[in-house]
C-alpha cells in the first residue's frame, strides 16, 4: 500500500460504497464508524454478491421453526422439540493456520446453534484440500483434524460425519466447513432481535482482545496469495473450556427464562452481533466500550468493536433480571458485563465512558450495503488442469484399486478416530457404519439422520447438474437409514465473484441448488456463503456443501452400508445412469473436461422413496448409494464394511447404454446397492446384480469383468494414512 | 443402589454417566464440583471430559476441589468409587489410584472401540475408549506390587492396547479394591443400539465388591 491509498481502501470499501456511507451519515465517518462499516458492508457479512441469488431458494416447509435470518435454522421432529443446525465455513483462517482455523470454525458454529437455546449435539465437517503429495496439503489436513477434535471432544459434542476431498485447486485455499446440530424444546428457543427499549445489553463469556481484527475484511473477503504469513495475527486463537463453561451458562439461563435475545459474536464480533440484533428488532442500541472486559487495557474504541475474540455471546436482559444473569454467569466461572442498552432511536451509538465516539443509523450499517447484480459468463471449456495418475491400460483390477486407494474414496479412520463421536450416548450408527449418522433422540421417540455433501469436481464439470446431483447424493444418503428430508443447509465455497466465470459457476450452482429443493420438497432453513477461494493458480472448484437432516421413526429399523448376510441377493435400484464425466476414474486418467449428463429427479426421488420405505419396513440387509468410483466401488465397499465378498454381473447395465467401463466406474445420481431376500428385492423393483458371500469381489463386466480379493480391496481402502 | 456424577466445569460425559448410573441403579443425580455433599449417595462416578480445561495436567486442578476431597473421604470409608477417562486421571492425581496417566505413544486422540480382559475371570468386554493421555504408567516395582495384591482390573486384549500402556493395563483399583480408575468408557456401553451393553458389567463388579475379593487380601 502507499501512503496515498485512503483507509477505505485498505479496508476493503469501493469508492461508490464510501461515498454511499457519506451520503447515509451526511458527514464522513470517523476511524470508528470507517472500521464498523468496512466490515458490516464486507462480503462475509453483507453477502453482497450473493443476496439476490439467495432469494431464488426455497424456505418455507410445514416443519420449519425457524427460516434463514436466524443464528440456525430448525425444524420439528414432533413431540415438543426441534434440531436446530447450521454450516459454516472458516476457509481462509484455516488456510493461514489451520489447527486453530478449524477449531474456532467448530467454536463459532456451535455457538449459533446454542444462541438459539438449543443443545449441540453433534458436529460434522467438511474438507478440501489439495493433493496429498503436496506438504503444505498434509500440513493443512493434519492441522485441520487435529483443530476440530481439540474443540470437539474438549468440549463434549460428539463429532459423528463429514467427507474429506483432495484436489488441485484447494491447494492453496483449502475448505473447513463445519457443521453443528442442536436439539432443544421448542418452547425455550429464542429469537436473535433484540427489543424492549431500556433492556440492559449484557456480555458474557471471554475478554476482548485484539485477536481477529479486521478478520473477517482482511481475511475472508480477499484472495489468498504471498505474504499470507503476515496474516498470522488476525486468525482467532479457540479456548474449548471457556466455551463449555459459556455454553452451560447460556443454556441454563435460556431454560430459566432469563433472557429477552442472544448472539453469538462471530465475524465482525461486537459490531456485528450488536447490529443485527437491533436490526432484527427494529430498535437501536448503545455500547459503552468502556465497560467491555479486556485483555489488553490500551485498546482503541475501533479495536474493540471489531476484536474477533472467541467464546462471547451478546445477551438482551430486562433490568430487573440482570443480577439473576450475573449469578449464574458467576456460577460458571463465565464473566459478565453490562455494556449498554437497547435504545429507541433506531441508532448504533458507540461510547467511551459515556461521551459518544460514534453514531450511525442501524438500518444504513447492517441493510445498507449496496447489493450487486453478478455478470456472469460461462467459460470456455475446462479451466481447471488435468493431471494422469493411471495409465489407461490398466486392467480393470488395477483400476478398483487405484480407486479404492485414492484418498477421496479411501477410508477416512485415520481422520474420524481422532474425533469423540460417541459422547452423548445418541450415535447409533458410526463414521463408516451407514451413508448417514444417525443419532437417537428418545426424548421425542425418534431418530435423525445427518449427511453433508459436495463434490465440487462434479459442480465444475457443470455447476447447475452437479449441485442437483450432491442435494441428490445428500438425499439418497438419508434414504439408506430409512430418513425423510426436513430441511436443508448450505455453504456455498466459490472464487471470486466479481470474475465472469466465478459469477456464473455461482449463480448456476444456486439454480440448481433451488431447483433441488423444489423437486425434493425440501426448505432451505439456512445458508453460509464464502467467497473469493481463489490462489494464485486460480478459483477453487465451485463447492457447493449441502446438509440434509432427517427424521426416522425408529432408531431400531437402520440398515448399514455393509452387506450382512451370505447368500443374500444383490440389486440396484433407481434410474442409475453410469457415465464417466467428472468421475474419479476420470480424473485419474487426466480426462477431465465440461459437462454432465442430466438426471431424471423425479425419478430419483422416487428411488429414495422406495429405499427409505424398505429400510423402515426391516425388509433390506443393507443400503449403500452409489457414489465416487461408481457401482464398483460401491460393491467393494459393501463388501469391506459387512467383511463378506460378493459375485455381481453389470451386463444389466448395457440396457442403459453403459459400456462395461462405464458400468463398473461411472458416476451419476439414482442409484442404491442394496442387499435382502431375493424375492423383497424384486418386489422393489430392483435389478437383481448378483449375491453375497466369499471372499472375493468378483463382478461381471463383459470383457472388463474383475476379481479382486476381499483382503486386497481392503488393504487398498484403509491405506490413506497422511500423518 | 444410589450413584452420584460428579460435575467439574469442563466434564463432558458426566449426562451419559448419569444415564449409565440410571441403568445400572436405583437412581442417579449430578454433584456439583463446588459441593461436599454426598448424602444419601451409594457410589461415585468421577466422569471423563476436560475438568478445569485441564490445560496444567490432565486431572490436576479437580483433584482439590471440594467434591474431590468429600469423595476422598468417603473412599477411605469403603464407598465404591468408578474414575473413567479424566476420571481416573483425576483419581491418579489425588493420590487415591496408584500410577499416572501420560501421553498416548502416538501423540494423537483416538477415539474406537476395544476389547478388554477382565482379570481373574478372563472376560472379554467390548467397550469404546477415546483419549489422548490414556497410556498407564507406574514403576515396575509398583506394577509387580500391585498385580500381587490384585490391583489390576482390565487389560487391553491383544491388538487393542493402542495407547502404549505398561502391561497392557486398561484398568487399576486401589488396595481395597472399591476405587477403579479406568480408561475406556464403560458409561458409552449400556445401550445395544449405540454399541453394546458390557459396560454395565464393570458397573456391576464395582458396586458388588467383586475387585475386593482377589488377590492376597491384604486390603488397609
Amino acid at each position: 500500500m502507499t501512503v496515498d491509498t485512503p483507509k477505505y481502501r485498505e479496508l476493503g470499501l469501493t469508492d461508490s460504497e464510501y461515498e454511499l456511507i457519506v451520503e447515509k451519515l451526511g458527514r464522513a465517518p470517523n476511524d470508528v464508524e470507517l472500521a464498523m462499516f468496512s466490515l458490516l458492508w464486507s462480503e462475509h457479512c453483507a453477502y453482497k454478491h450473493s443476496r439476490k441469488l439467495l432469494g431464488k431458494l426455497p424456505t418455507d416447509g410445514p416443519r420449519v421453526v425457524m427460516g434463514p435470518g436466524e443464528n440456525a435454522g430448525a425444524v420439528d421432529v414432533g413431540s415438543g422439540y426441534a434440531v436446530a443446525f447450521k454450516v459454516e465455513s472458516h476457509n481462509h483462517p484455516s488456510a493461514v493456520e489451520p489447527f486453530q482455523g478449524a477449531a474456532t470454525g467448530v467454536g463459532g458454529i456451535m455457538r449459533d446453534v446454542f444462541a438459539i437455546g438449543a443443545r449441540p449435539i453433534a458436529l460434522l465437517d467438511s474438507l478440501r484440500f489439495g493433493e496429498l503429495d503436496s506438504v503444505r496439503s498434509r500440513h493443512l489436513l493434519d492441522g485441520a483434524v487435529r483443530g476440530i477434535g481439540h474443540y470437539g471432544n474438549s468440549i463434549g459434542v460428539a463429532t459423528v460425519g463429514g467427507e474429506i476431498y483432495f484436489e488441485e485447486p484447494y491447494e492453496h485455499n483449502c475448505l473447513v466447513n463445519a457443521m453443528c446440530i442442536g436439539f432443544a424444546k421448542t418452547e425455550d428457543m429464542v429469537r436473535a432481535a433484540a427489543a424492549g427499549p431500556g433492556n440492559s445489553v449484557v456480555l458474557m463469556g471471554a475478554s476482548t482482545g485484539r485477536d481477529g481484527i479486521g478478520g473477517a475484511s482482511v481475511l475472508a473477503s480477499a484472495e489468498l496469495g504471498e505474504g499470507d504469513e503476515a496474516k498470522r495475527p488476525t486468525v482467532q486463537i479457540g479456548d474449548p473450556f471457556e466455551e463449555s463453561k459459556l455454553l452451560e451458562c447460556c443454556l441454563e439461563l435460556l431454560e430459566k427464562g432469563l433472557l429477552v435475545s442472544l448472539q453469538d459474536l462471530g465475524a465482525a464480533g461486537l459490531t456485528s452481533s450488536a447490529g443485527e440484533m437491533a436490526s432484527a428488532g427494529g430498535v437501536g442500541i448503545e455500547i459503552d466500550v468502556a465497560k467491555v472486559p479486556l485483555r489488553e487495557a490500551d485498546m482503541e474504541p475501533f479495536e474493540i468493536m471489531v476484536s474477533e475474540s472467541q467464546e462471547r455471546m451478546l445477551a438482551v436482559v430486562e433490568p430487573a433480571r440482570v443480577d439473576q444473569v450475573r449469578a449464574i454467569c458467576e456460577k460458571w466461572q463465565t464473566a459478565s458485563a453490562e455494556i449498554g442498552k437497547v435504545t429507541e432511536d433506531g441508532l448504533v451509538r458507540i461510547l467511551r465512558d459515556g461521551e459518544t465516539v460514534g453514531e450511525m443509523p442501524v438500518e444504513a450499517l447492517v441493510g445498507g450495503c449496496p447489493l450487486y447484480d453478478l455478470e456472469p459468463a460461462e467459460p470456455k471449456g475446462w479451466i481447471y488442469g488435468n493431471r494422469a495418475t493411471l495409465e489407461v491400460g490398466a486392467s480393470p483390477e488395477e483400476e478398483l484399486l487405484s480407486l479404492l486407494s485414492s484418498p477421496n474414496i479411501a477410508s477416512k479412520r485415520w481422520a474420524f478416530e481422532q474425533y469423540d463421536y460417541l459422547v452423548g450416548s445418541r450415535t447409533v450408527r458410526r463414521p463408516e457404519q451407514a451413508d448417514a449418522a444417525v443419532l437417537q433422540l428418545p426424548e421425542a421417540g425418534n431418530a435423525i439422520a445427518v449427511s453433508i455433501d459436495g463434490n465440487g469436481r462434479r459442480v465444475a464439470c457443470d455447476p447447475y447438474l452437479g449441485t442437483i446431483d450432491a442435494v441428490l447424493e445428500c438425499a439418497q444418503n438419508l434414504a439408506c437409514v430409512g430418513a425423510e428430508p426436513l430441511g436443508l443447509t448450505n455453504c456455498l465455497n466459490f472464487g471470486n465473484p466479481e470474475k465472469p466465470a466465478g459469477a456464473w459457476q455461482l449463480d448456476r450452482a444456486v439454480s440448481g441448488l433451488a431447483d433441488a429443493c423444489n423437486a425434493l420438497g425440501v426448505p432451505v432453513v439456512g445458508g453460509n456463503v464464502s467467497l473469493y477461494n481463489e490462489g494464485p493458480d486460480g478459483p477453487i472448484y465451485p463447492t457447493p456443501v449441502v446438509a440434509l437432516v432427517g427424521e426416522l421413526p425408529d432408531p431400531e429399523q437402520v440398515a448399514g452400508s455393509g452387506f450382512a448376510r451370505e447368500g443374500d441377493a444383490i440389486g440396484l435400484v433407481g434410474p442409475f445412469e453410469p457415465n464417466l464425466a467428472g468421475s474419479e476414474l476420470a480424473k485419474q486418467r487426466g480426462e477431465l473436461k465440461m459437462g454432465l449428463p442430466r438426471p431424471d429427479v423425479e425419478a430419483v426421488a422416487r428411488a429414495c422413496d422406495v429405499v427409505r420405505d424398505a429400510i423402515r419396513a426391516g425388509k433390506l440387509s443393507s443400503a449403500h448409494d452409489v457414489s465416487d468410483g461408481g457401482l464398483a466401488v460401491a460393491l467393494a465397499e459393501s463388501a469391506i464394511a459387512g467383511d463378506i465378498g460378493c459375485e455381481a454381473n453389470l451386463e444389466h447395465l448395457r440396457e442403459r447404454g453403459a459400456q462395461p467401463e462405464e458400468a463398473l466406474f461411472g458416476e451419476g445420481p439414482g442409484g442404491f446397492v442394496v442387499s435382502g431376500e431375493r424375492s423383497m428385492l424384486e418386489e422393489l423393483g430392483a435389478t437383481l446384480l448378483g449375491k453375497v458371500g466369499g471372499n472375493r469381489i468378483e463382478i461381471g463386466a463383459g470383457d472388463h469383468s474383475l476379481s479382486v480379493g476381499l483382503a486386497d480391496a481392503e488393504r487398498a481402502w484403509r491405506s490413506l494414512d497422511p500423518a | 443402589m444410589i450413584w452420584g456424577v460428579l460435575q467439574f466445569p469442563g466434564s463432558c460425559d458426566e449426562r451419559d454417566a448419569l444415564h449409565a448410573c440410571e441403568v445400572h441403579g436405583d437412581g442417579a443425580r449430578l454433584v456439583w464440583h463446588e459441593c461436599r455433599d454426598l448424602d444419601g449417595v451409594d457410589g461415585v462416578v468421577v466422569p471423563g471430559g476436560f475438568s478445569y480445561g485441564d490445560y496444567l495436567r490432565a486431572g490436576a486442578i479437580a483433584r482439590f476441589s471440594p467434591a474431590m476431597e468429600a469423595v476422598a473421604e468417603a473412599a477411605a470409608g469403603g464407598m465404591p468409587v468408578l474414575g473413567i477417562c479424566n476420571g481416573f486421571q483425576v483419581l491418579c492425581e489425588a493420590g487415591l489410584l496408584p500410577g499416572a496417566l501420560l501421553r498416548n505413544v502416538e501423540l494423537r486422540f483416538r477415539c474406537h472401540q476395544v476389547e478388554l480382559i477382565e482379570e481373574g475371570t478372563g472376560e472379554r468386554l467390548s467397550i469404546p475408549a477415546k483419549h489422548g493421555e490414556g497410556r498407564y504408567y507406574a514403576p515396575d516395582e509398583m506394577l509387580d506390587q500391585m498385580e500381587s495384591s490384585g490391583q489390576i482390573a482390565y487389560r487391553y486384549a491383544e491388538g487393542h492396547n493402542s495407547n502404549g500402556s505398561v502391561r497392557d493395563i486398561a484398568g487399576v483399583t486401589n488396595e481395597r479394591g472399591n476405587v477403579l480408575g479406568l480408561m475406556p468408557h464403560p458409561e458409552h456401553a449400556v445401550d445395544p443400539l449405540t454399541g453394546s451393553t458390557d459396560g454395565l458389567k464393570v458397573f456391576d463388579r464395582l458396586s458388588q465388591g467383586a475387585f475386593a475379593n482377589h488377590g492376597d487380601g491384604n486390603a488397609p
